[in-house]
């Protein structure tokens, strides 16, 4: 355990050193504009996986989630002028309070009902912003970005140091939950919840915590993407496919550990990205539709689950 | 203030709009409240349903004439969507609830997607000679391109609860969900009822979206905003009560017109999800009927 996690903090250095350095060597922003979405989900998807895959309670609103990040940084930093740190932690707040909300009404009965619930739960969201004039109603509302600081040259590139930086945090977060108490009570819950609650696992307040934690980490997913689009509109910020690649990214990766929701995310982004490059955004989510089912029928513990199971037969 | 004029028609088109929603709600129904799979699709295929309604009424076919030759395409569907389902799960025996969500869920985005491929993302209408009139009943006003579709409801749920409740082929569906061994050791194939009972929630589907389509145009994603209505229908009318539905499905239908004409109509989608909230918090067994 101690090895793993040193080695765990050695790559965690490595990646934010590159991260603040990348931008100085590498001269297209386009890169960083196109890295920008891949650590967004990687964020996204990491975060699903702490309610999704440890304890195995689908959440379908996860733009639900991501789009209320959105609009809480957008309206604070248009309105108050708040520094972009205080922004993302205050989404971060909204998302616990959210997700704690939805798992208070809907947790203590069966996983059907929540998941239900969170697919209501995006459009409700969508519905009250449409209808709120502070936040620009259906016709959005443009956001002029703070001025890079003079560490980075140029606003796509800080806003790909700030998501790296916010990626690194969710899957720290990630593992963290995974190796602690948390992590393991998580786990009886998804095995049986009711033998878990036999031997004194507290597993109403386990769920509720799982349910805060991924809230936060998809809220913050949010909060830098109105800085990174000057302009935020409900169609966007509460987006299909965002929910969809919450979903698929982890089951494609592998829900069991962190890294396979980062491997899913790092895989099916970059897919996506050089994809709608290409192809309209239809077939993007039809893709990514096609490739959910295959791996729910075919696969259903993800990509690192296939490589472990080929490589425990090939030592055997 | 409030004028009378306003409250009774916002009331009877509540009722009317209930209506349809039951039908919308009567696949799932089946596929939820009796089989227990929580088929998330089924608000999709409704609109795949509206879909088929509109190309074959683009032939100059009634609606509901259309409808009723869609029942037996759709009923193949389901037995085809309900092979697929339970192939996947059944070699790993039994599904888990989360895994077949997210299997409809994925299924549900692939058919929106093929549906906007295939017909764009505009919205699409059926027009027919008696949908642009209304009945006019001293203070009421009633449309017929509402009235119909919700006549259609009642008639549809009706066939199908008799059918559940007095045939014996009915009973067998009810029966599988409770004791699928208790079936078989009567001689019963569980798997080919189960079939039976997704094709023909399937069936409704097209129905359904004949009702849809009349009431006003659809697009690809139109079934987003059905979901949260639906699962409120099913759920709080306590799992598999038929009649509790239609009930239930009005209590909606009545709230959201009232919504609409008291505070403004763009609050109506988040009226039912409320609602569904509401029951859960504080009723999880349903209005209707015992919970299982």
């Amino acid at each position: 355990m101690r090895k793993t996690s040193i080695l765990f903090i050695a790559g965690i250095v490595i990646v934010l050193a590159l991260g603040f350095l990348l931008p100085w060597t590498v001269r297209n922003p386009f890169y960083f504009f196109v890295g920008y979405v891949v650590l967004q989900y990687v964020t996204i998807a990491t975060g699903w996986n702490i309610l999704g895959g440890y304890a195995g309670y689908i959440n379908f609103g996860a733009a639900g989630f991501f789009g209320a990040g959105v609009y809480l940084s957008a309206f604070l930093f248009t309105t108050f002028g708040l520094p972009l740190p205080l922004c993302i932690l205050a989404a971060a707040v909204f998302g616990a309070v959210l997700g704690l909300l939805m798992g208070y009404l809907t947790l203590r009965i069966q996983g059907v009902y929540f998941a239900i619930a969170t697919l209501g739960l995006v459009v409700v969201l969508e519905t009250i912003v449409h209808n709120i004039s502070a936040l620009g109603g259906a016709s959005g509302m443009a956001v002029y970005g703070p001025r890079p600081p003079a560490w980075s040259p140029g606003p796509s590139q800080y806003n790909f140091t700030i998501m790296l930086v916010i990626a690194v945090a969710a899957v720290s977060l990630a593992r963290f939950v995974e190796i602690s108490w948390i992590g393991r009570g998580l786990r009886a819950v998804r095995a049986s919840e009711d033998a878990a609650e036999c031997s004194g696992v507290p597993t109403l307040r386990l769920k509720l915590l799982a349910c805060a934690l991924s809230g936060a980490v998809l809220a913050m997913a949010g909060a830098p993407y109105p800085f990174y689009t000057s302009f935020v509109e409900p169609v966007t910020a509460f987006s299909l496919i965002i929910g969809l690649n919450a979903i698929a990214m982890p089951l494609i990766g592998g829900t069991k550990s962190w890294a396979g929701p980062v491997l899913g995310a790092l895989l099916l982004a970059s897919v996506q990205q050089i994809a709608t490059v290409t192809i309209s955004s239809e077939l993007n989510i039809l893709f990514v539709g096609l490739v959910l089912i295959a791996f729910v029928a075919f696969a259903p513990g993800g990509l690192s689950d296939l490589f472990g199971r080929r490589q425990g037969r090939a030592k055997s | 203030m409030i004028s009378i004029d306003i409250l009774l028609n916002a009331v009877v088109t509540g009722i009317l709009l209930g209506s349809v929603y039951a039908s919308l709600a009567l696949g799932l129904a089946i596929t939820f409240g009796i089989l227990h799979i929580p088929n998330i699709a089924h608000p999709t295929l409704v609109v795949a349903g509206a879909f088929f309604v509109y190309t074959l009424s683009q032939w100059g076919l009634d609606p509901i004439v259309a409808a009723l030759i869609g029942l037996v395409p759709f009923y193949i569907l389901g037995v085809a969507l309900y092979i697929f389902y339970s192939r996947v799960f059944e070699r790993r025996g039994g599904a888990n609830v989360l895994q077949s969500l997210t299997l409809f869920f994925g299924l549900s985005l692939v058919i929106e997607i093929l549906l906007a491929l295939g017909f764009g993302s505009e919205l699409k209408s059926v027009s027919v000679s008696y949908i642009g009139s209304s009945l006019k009943l001293g203070l009421l006003t009633i449309p017929y391109r509402l009235l119909i579709p919700a006549l259609l409801g009642p008639v549809m749920i009706g066939a199908v609860w008799l059918y559940l409740s007095r045939t014996n082929s009915g009973t067998a569906i009810r029966a599988v969900a409770h004791e699928e061994r208790a079936l078989s050791i009567a001689g019963l194939n569980p798997a080919s009822v189960k079939r039976h009972a997704f094709g023909i929630a399937t069936a409704t589907a097209v129905v359904a979206g004949a009702a849809l389509i009349m009431v006003g145009p659809v697009e690809p994603f139109a079934g987003r905003f059905q979901i949260g209505r639906v699962f409120a229908i099913v759920v709080l009318a306590g799992m598999g009560s038929i009649p509790g539905s239609l009930a239930i499905a009005v209590i909606i239908g009545i709230a959201e017109a009232l919504v609409s004409s008291y505070l403004n109509p763009s609050w109506s989608p988040g009226v039912a999800f409320a609602i569904l909230l509401l029951g859960l918090a504080l009723r999880p067994q349903g209005l209707f009927g015992a919970a299982r």
